[in-house]
């Protein structure tokens, strides 16, 4: 065996040629013989009852492919967690855009035409359109109580820290909505064959999320259901459960006409119709003592999940054990919950509620900060979680981390005091004023407390004769470097080359269930599995005595040729293991949550025009610890691109609503931050190891969303002395806010009282 | 709405691409972007929002950066048009997809073709351009992935190799 350098080095991407020169494949760049176009008709309400459908004589209607709730072979629900959201709804909706039924026709003008020509009359019902009025519970719109989730979670005695605080510092803070925006919409192909049953092709992070929905609804058995992801531009959780939908749609025309059928969502439709990141409300209720030190708190935490279930239970979840941020407390209560309101189900994007109660939290510090007359850095640094202590789950910190190292070099790298001072001096006059503000948070990796257990993700890897090695993984690869580095992972441990080891297109009739692709678990845990996987290969050439204990990758071929031609295929299979002594309890929310969280500190340094009242990100550090950097490139622009969606998050991305439905679902309106809006955003990064994680690695994917736009309210607030709390803060907003037009971003509430 | 049947004649639009003369027929209302992936099967223009915000679906229409979602077939009659295919048509596009690959500069690939050829068009104009060029050049492109940053380190690879030459 060679010594190999492959983990930890800038390899060429996988599939990077394809890509930069233009071959790389898509759905949309798929056209199968005899193909159908699909369509959708939805929901113009909010809520109601479906009364009548009109078709408009004009139309030749015998030339469309036409599919209601009633041509259904199986089970009319998308299968996720609670089976509640219809695939096409039969008799009431729900929120606008709800599917109501499909068409299909050669042509797409055509098409176009029919879906207009298609009118659908309603008996209204009563509807919700805020988490607010969701949770006053006098219109009922889903189960008893409109609450789709809760949880609680308890640690010490948290009603006996009030009367010993020298301070109680009181918080409240506002997340939006926000687009993933990845730039290629929601698509799938459907083809349909009585004797292999429904096959379809798609942009999606899940494949056996797909598979597992497809069964149900058609009614078909496992074998009749084949799923296959093609390269996919762009997912940030956004095609993580709605690929389910779309592919039920293509699936239901494709087996009632017996053609393939292509359904690509042009942008309008992809974004007021699929999921958003959930909005939020979070309430903060801290006792701190003389010196700033956290005695306990009470947390509310409360998410907008729409109209249907969907995850946001599991979003809440993270959200809930993120709530606390990177610090120790001594007790607290955090209670939490989901609720329903009539606008399209809120689902996973980037971060997956994490964002939501760290912004929060990290707002609230410096609100605490303030009462307490110490600095940002300070406060943090009094409170900070340490080796030994336990987070609010009560998880005991075994890594070796040390937040005040972390937060010691992001001070240096941002020179955040020396910019502090100069800012300070600089805003006594103009209208230009300039802040810094720092944000420290963690993020966990994998799915949650028993989470990976149930998954049980399974990996394969195969050899072949000519010594090459294939990975196989229901694991996507939609930008994120999945391909790359799970290939790096196989050949550092073979000790092959890099070039010799390749992945197999995720497709359920050839790859193995490795679980979603979500959750910063790919490198992290599915990695691990490769590596059990690659070893198997190893020890049964070695056992099989065709291999020796150190090999030469010639040696290793020779021995593939020989074990292949004497046994048959060398495939090896490998389950996830669970760390041992893991305790989690799902009843009381207490244990070991994640097996390993990632660290960070971020700093953004702001101005704030006051004549036109837009912010600007000035320099942007992101300093994080991910245990081990697995390649250098990837992970890198992972937390570019992280940061570049975390600004987008705080200054430039609004979804508008009027009731219930998306009124700015087009580019022109919903801006996104683009190449001449960013900052340089500096990425650092810390490597501690990870003994969970191959090679060392964490979860990386969705850490840089959590932390940018705390620290960009915290530099805005420097920057003006006044205390901003709700997302996304755009010119109208501060404009709102400063001249007392908002009550989310009350000024009067920028002097944080204490009790 | 005019739900009339449409019996409007296809239209010829006689063009070349990557230095190749190609002649389609068309619906009059065809997109340049639609002649390209579906008339010539050039599948590596990218449509993204059909609204010429992002970008995604750049090319060069004689010399120029254009979104070809917002050109009609009809007015790119007679122009020569560069995609990402045409790689022997144009002697930036393998050195700019060399730094892509190289810096990290695609991670989706989904903006990337439109992405090089706006950076194609860039360099074009200005061989050895600043960040701050760059980053003007780029603002018509939109990329959800990057976060730009290694976008703009693969343009300025590019032109690097390109005047060291």
């Amino acid at each position: 065996m060679t010594e190999s350098h492959i983990v930890g080095t800038s390899v060429p991407r996988k599939e990077g040629r394809d890509k930069v020169t233009g071959a790389a494949r898509y759905v949309d760049d798929m056209v199968l013989p005899g193909m159908l176009f699909g369509a959708t008709v939805r929901s113009t309400i909010a809520r109601g009852k479906i009364k009548k459908i009109t078709y408009h004589p004009a139309i030749p209607w015998n030339e469309f492919v036409h599919v209601t709730a009633r041509d259904i072979p199986g089970k009319n629900c998308i299968a996720l967690i609670l089976d509640d959201q219809p695939c096409l709804a039969a008799e009431i909706v729900n929120h606008p855009e709800e599917p109501i039924l499909l068409l299909a026709h050669a042509d797409r003008h055509a098409l176009h035409k029919a879906v207009e020509a298609i009118s659908v009359e309603y008996a209204p019902l009563p509807a919700v359109h805020s988490l607010e009025q969701s949770e006053k519970q006098s219109t009922i719109i889903w189960g008893a109580d409109n609450t789709f989730k809760t949880f609680l979670v308890e640690k010490g005695d948290v009603d006996s820290v009030w009367r010993e605080a020298a301070h109680i510092i009181e918080g409240e803070y506002f997340t939006g909505a926000q687009e993933q925006l990845y730039i290629e919409n929601n698509g799938v192909i459907a083809a349909y064959d009585e004797g292999t049953g429904v096959t379809v092709w798609g942009s999606l992070q899940c494949p056996y999320y797909v598979h597992k929905a497809l069964m149900v609804l058609c009614g078909l058995p496992e074998d009749k259901v084949r799923v296959v992801q093609m390269e996919t531009g762009g997912a940030f959780g956004g095609k993580e459960e709605y690929p389910s939908m779309i592919a039920g749609h293509a699936a239901l025309l494709a087996i009632k006409s017996g053609r393939p059928v292509k359904i690509v969502y042009d942008r309008m439709e992809d974004m007021a119709a699929t999921t958003k990141r959930h909005p939020s409300r979070t309430r903060h209720r801290t006792a701190v003592d003389k010196d700033g030190k956290i005695l306990g708190g009470e947390i509310e935490f409360t998410i907008d999940g729409g109209a249907y279930a969907t995850l946001s239970s599991v979003v809440l979840s993270r959200g809930t054990i993120h709530a606390g941020g990177p610090y120790y407390w001594p007790s607290v209560r955090i209670r939490t919950k989901a609720v329903a309101t009539n606008t399209p189900p809120h689902g996973a994007f980037r971060g997956f509620g994490a964002p939501q109660s760290l912004f929060a939290i990290e707002r609230h510090m410096d609100r605490i900060a303030k009462v307490v007359d110490l600095d940002p850095v300070e406060i943090r640094r009094r409170n900070f979680l340490q080796p030994g202590q336990s987070t609010t789950t009560q998880q005991v910190i075994r890594e070796n981390i040390d937040l005040h190292h972390l937060l010691d070099r992001a001070v240096k790298l941002s020179d955040y005091r020396g910019k502090k001072k100069r800012f300070a001096l600089e805003n006594q006059s103009g209208t230009q004023k300039r802040g810094i503000g720092i944000a420290a948070f963690l993020h966990g990796a994998g799915f949650t407390g028993s989470g990976e257990r149930y998954l049980n993700s399974l990996v394969g890897v195969e050899a072949a004769a000519d010594g090459t090695v294939r990975v196989l993984v229901s694991s996507a690869e939609f930008g994120q470097g999945t391909n790359t580095v799970l290939c790096q992972i196989a050949a550092e441990t073979l000790g092959l080359s890099y070039d010799c080891v390749t992945i197999a297109q995720p497709d359920t009739t050839v790859v193995p269930n490795s679980g979603p692709t979500v959750a910063s678990r790919t490198a992290m845990i599915v990695g691990k599995i490769v590596q059990s996987a690659a070893l198997g290969i190893r020890q049964t050439l070695v056992k099989s005595g065709v291999l020796g204990d150190r090999y030469t990758p010639d040696q290793f071929r020779d021995a593939c040729r020989k074990y292949l031609a004497a046994h048959g295929p060398l495939k090896s299979l490998s389950r996830y293991e669970a760390p041992p002594s893991v305790y989690w309890d799902d009843e009381k929310y207490r244990g070991e949550a994640y097996a390993a969280f990632a660290w960070a500190v971020y700093v953004s340094e702001v101005t704030v025009d006051l004549t036109t009242y837009s912010v600007t990100v000035d320099d942007f550090v992101a300093l994080q610890e991910i245990g081990k950097v697995l390649h250098p490139v990837l992970a890198a622009g992972q937390i570019t691109g992280g940061v570049a969606q975390g600004i987008g998050f705080a200054l430039y991305e609004k979804v508008v609503w009027q009731d219930g439905r998306m009124l700015n679902n087009q580019l022109t309106n919903y801006i996104m931050p683009t190449a001449a809006d960013l900052p340089p955003i500096r990425v650092f990064f810390e490597e501690n190891g990870n003994d969970h994680g191959a090679y060392g690695a964490k979860g990386i994917g969705e850490l840089p969303m959590d932390g940018p736009a705390p620290a960009i309210l915290n530099a805005v607030e420097d920057a003006l002395g006044v205390s901003l709390n709700s997302i996304p803060l755009l010119s109208e907003d501060l404009f709102d806010a400063l001249h007392g037009k908002s009550e989310a971003n009350s000024v009067l509430s920028s002097t944080p009282g204490s009790q | 709405m005019n739900l009339a049947p449409e019996h409007t004649a296809k239209s010829v639009v006689l063009l070349t691409v990557n230095g190749e003369a190609r002649k389609v027929s068309v619906h009059p209302m065809a997109r340049l972007l639609d002649v390209l992936r579906h008339e010539l099967g050039l599948t590596g223009t990218k449509e993204g929002c059909g609204e010429g915000e992002c970008g995604s679906c750049s090319v060069l229409m004689d010399g120029m950066l254009v979104n070809s979602c917002l050109i009609p077939a009809a007015q790119a009659s007679g122009a020569s048009i560069i995609t990402i295919e045409g790689i022997s048509a144009h002697p930036l596009l393998p050195r700019l997809q060399h730094a892509f690959l190289e810096c990290g500069g695609a991670q989706c690939g989904i903006c990337t073709p439109g992405m090089i050829l706006a950076a194609a068009h860039l360099l074009e104009k200005i061989p050895a351009p600043t960040l701050d060029e760059i980053r003007e050049g780029l603002a018509g492109n939109l990329c959800r992935c990057t976060g730009y940053m290694q976008i703009f380190e693969a343009v300025a690879q590019a032109a690097q190799d390109r005047v060291s030459r």
